[in-house]
């Protein structure tokens, strides 16, 4: 099969926004940042659009996407999942299985030969569950690169099995204690650090997010999934799948399977939020389904904030979705109409992690349980002519603790965690 | 020259005074409605009374990047307390009603597009407010509320930074009007020992673009920092040393420690 890690939308849509040409994805995007950063941003324009038409680089990644990352990633057809659902046929792309656990691994391992490239010695990066900080301390390691991952304490509490595991390959695990000590405090903190350091330091995003060239940026690093998921779609059914679902934070999985699609019309789009408690509480962090647009980490985007324009605090049970932000192209992929976005609330997501570890053997991230719950709630009103293409972004591991807690269980002492149905 | 050079206002009157004296401009910063609302009233005439040439008032957020722990501190206590963008500008209002220095604001992106460029730049010319300073719009992406502002009266005013380039220098200069916001440091606000080696050196590279004033801010703190900079620049903001003192000093001895600061900042500004 062939990798390609260069792509552009096919064609039908040549109105799509080129963010290389302003940073704008239509009224979203930009670069809200601090002059001092300016320059910065300037150079990291110049360098990734040299990086992403320069062959060698290109040749480099694929070849760690390979030989490192375990790339391609299979697209597994889930008979028994399509089964019990009695509707359309649903296939997932299995980004659980590269290294990490992951779909964080194809960023940082992008953004990591860049900075080498540029001649960046000091990573920053910052975490909310830890995946991207375990994607940023792994590529780092393997790159010999200094790596300083922020984290809110909060998450650092919860998230302990990350936490050393970031240790352990090397990297410096920064806790923050302002805010709310989550995520958003943690990417506040990371861009104080570069403000500070600006020269000799790269900060490493971990999503969609953030100011141009990061939004384009993540997506070019993440489109191997799409662009893989694509032809495999078309290798093993003879056409291209009828509607593509991924989970959405930030977004960065989301768009990385989402863009290769965007020229193919007929292929439905669906990006799923975290509805926490419910969307109509304080509880949750669908900020495409409940938000309104706004300005926060240096980018124009949908947000959750009150109507004084503070950012609200989020929550949901997967501390990957656990954001008030959202990646710029989604907040103009959902006003186009190109693709929507929808919410699943915990308790639902918990039990689609459930009936995929049951039905397929799979036990799925929780970010990821978010676009299986939809799935199953789709694909019954299907037909089985109808291909439902699920992005299983995450493995499940790093949640066992937190679903474990959910059910009441704990670890160790209820031996009977599964078999529940 | 763009129309923006055209835009007068008392800001503008304030520094070609200070200008034609040889006297630094001292801005003094507070938090709006940090530790609470009343203080940010008394506060305002008194920094006025012992010195202050402009008082700039910080309109408090969630999630403010460019600051350091001192300034997020007193935000997030302002927050706390109630206060929101609105509450911000009732307390400019009552200020420029009480002291002849010009208020100018202080305020991160999100608040002032949430309430909507053209209906903030209307509120804060009602309530005459001079200038209005925002760290994380830089030029690029400024031109909506920049119209907004000149067309209520009010400067937009941007920052350079010492990593700036020649060419954003340029460019900023070029659009600039009221003062140059020029950042003492690459980092975030708060109060340092010692200014850096290479300021002088920034601020000559900003006075050979613009006739525009010069006021430095970041880690201004001392009186002896104002006496450097008075070769270089038009005036100096001290933001960050005022929150640690209010911070550290008891409540009931608040209004003397601020006026026996201010004071002493004061003397470090005159050119004579």
């Amino acid at each position: 099969m062939v990798i390609q890690s260069s792509q552009q939308p096919a064609s039908g849509a040549s109105s799509y926004p080129d963010p290389m040409i302003d940073g704008h994805f239509g009224s979203y995007g930009g670069q809200f940042v601090p002059e001092t950063l300016m320059p910065a941003l300037g150079e990291l324009v110049a360098a990734f659009g040299e990086a992403r038409s320069d062959p060698e680089f290109t040749r480099k990644l694929a070849d760690f996407e390979r030989t490192y990352s375990g790339r391609p990633t299979p697209v597994h057809y889930a008979r028994r999942l399509t089964e019990r659902l009695g509707g359309a046929q649903v296939y997932l792309k299995r980004e659980d299985l590269a290294h990490t656990g992951a779909h964080k691994i194809n960023n940082a391992l992008g953004q990591g030969l860049l900075a080498q490239h540029m001649g960046k010695k000091r990573i920053i990066a910052e975490t909310g569950a830890g995946q991207h900080g375990v994607a940023a301390a792994t590529v780092c390691a393997m790159l010999g690169l200094q790596c300083i991952v922020y984290m809110g304490e909060g998450d650092i509490r919860r998230q302990a099995l990350n936490v050393f595991r970031m240790k352990l390959m090397g990297a410096e695990v920064r806790p923050v204690y302002s805010g709310t000590a989550t995520l958003k405090d943690a990417k506040n903190e990371a861009i104080r650090d570069w403000v500070t350091n600006v020269n000799d330091t790269y900060y490493m995003i971990g999503s969609a997010l953030g100011p141009h060239p990061y939004p384009i940026m993540v997506r070019h690093f993440q489109s191997v999934i799409g662009i893989e998921a694509r032809t495999q779609m078309l290798e093993s059914t003879g056409k291209l799948p009828d509607t593509v679902i991924a989970c959405v934070g930030g977004g960065s999985n989301a768009i990385g399977i989402f863009y290769p699609f965007i020229g193919d019309a007929d292929v439905q789009l669906i990006g799923v939020e975290a509805a926490g408690a419910g969307v109509a509480t304080d509880k949750h962090c669908a900020t495409l389904v409940a938000g309104s647009p706004g300005v926060l980490h240096g980018t124009r985007s949908y947000l959750l904030h009150d109507a004084d324009g503070q950012v609200m605090e989020t929550h949901s049970i997967s501390a990957g979705l656990d954001y008030p932000g959202v990646g710029p192209e989604h907040s103009f992929l959902k006003d186009s109409g190109r693709a929507t976005y929808v919410a699943i609330d915990d308790r639902t997501a918990v039990g689609a992690l459930h009936l995929l570890s049951e039905t397929e053997g799979i036990i799925p991230a929780l970010e990821s349980a978010h676009a299986i719950a939809y799935a199953a709630e789709l694909a019954p009103s299907l037909s089985r002519s109808h291909a439902v293409l699920v992005n299983v972004s995450g493995r499940g591991d790093k949640d066992m603790e937190t679903v474990s807690r959910e059910l009441g269980l704990t670890l160790g002492i209820d031996a009977d965690a599964g078999g529940r149905r | 020259m763009s129309a923006a050079v055209t835009l007068r206002n008392g800001l503008d009157e304030r520094l070609q005074a200070t200008r034609a004296n040889g006297d630094m401009a001292l801005v003094m910063y507070l938090t709006a409605g940090f530790p609470d609302a009343d203080s940010t009233l008394r506060w305002g005439p008194l920094l006025a009374q012992n010195g202050a040439s402009i008082i700039e008032l910080g309109i408090p957020f969630s999630d403010p990047l460019g600051d350091g722990p001192t300034i997020q501190r007193s935000s997030q206590a302002a927050l706390d307390a109630g206060m929101t963008l609105r509450g911000s500008l009732d307390l400019a209002t009552a200020i420029h009603a009480d002291v002849d220095a010009p208020v100018v604001l202080m305020s991160y992106c999100n608040p002032l597009f949430r309430m909507g460029v053209k209906e903030f730049a209307t509120a804060a010319a009602l309530a005459g407010v001079t200038g209005v300073i925002v760290p994380d719009l830089p030029i690029e992406e400024s031109s909506e509320l920049a119209t907004a502002l000149a067309a209520a009266g009010i400067h937009l005013i941007f920052l350079l930074s010492p990593a700036s380039t020649e060419e954003r220098i340029r460019r900023t200069a070029e659009i600039a009007s009221g003062f140059i916001y020029c950042m003492a440091l690459t980092g975030v606000t708060g109060a340092r020992a010692n200014l850096s080696e290479g300021l002088p050196d920034f601020l000559a590279r900003v006075r050979a673009c613009t006739d525009v004033p010069l006021i430095v801010g970041f880690g201004v703190s001392k009186p002896e920092h104002i006496k450097r900079l008075s070769a270089h620049a038009d005036g100096a903001v001290v933001a960050s040393a005022l929150v640690d003192l209010v911070e550290r000093t008891p409540v009931d001895a608040r209004d003397a420690a601020i006026s026996a600061f201010v004071r002493e900042l004061h003397a470090s500004c005159s050119g004579s």
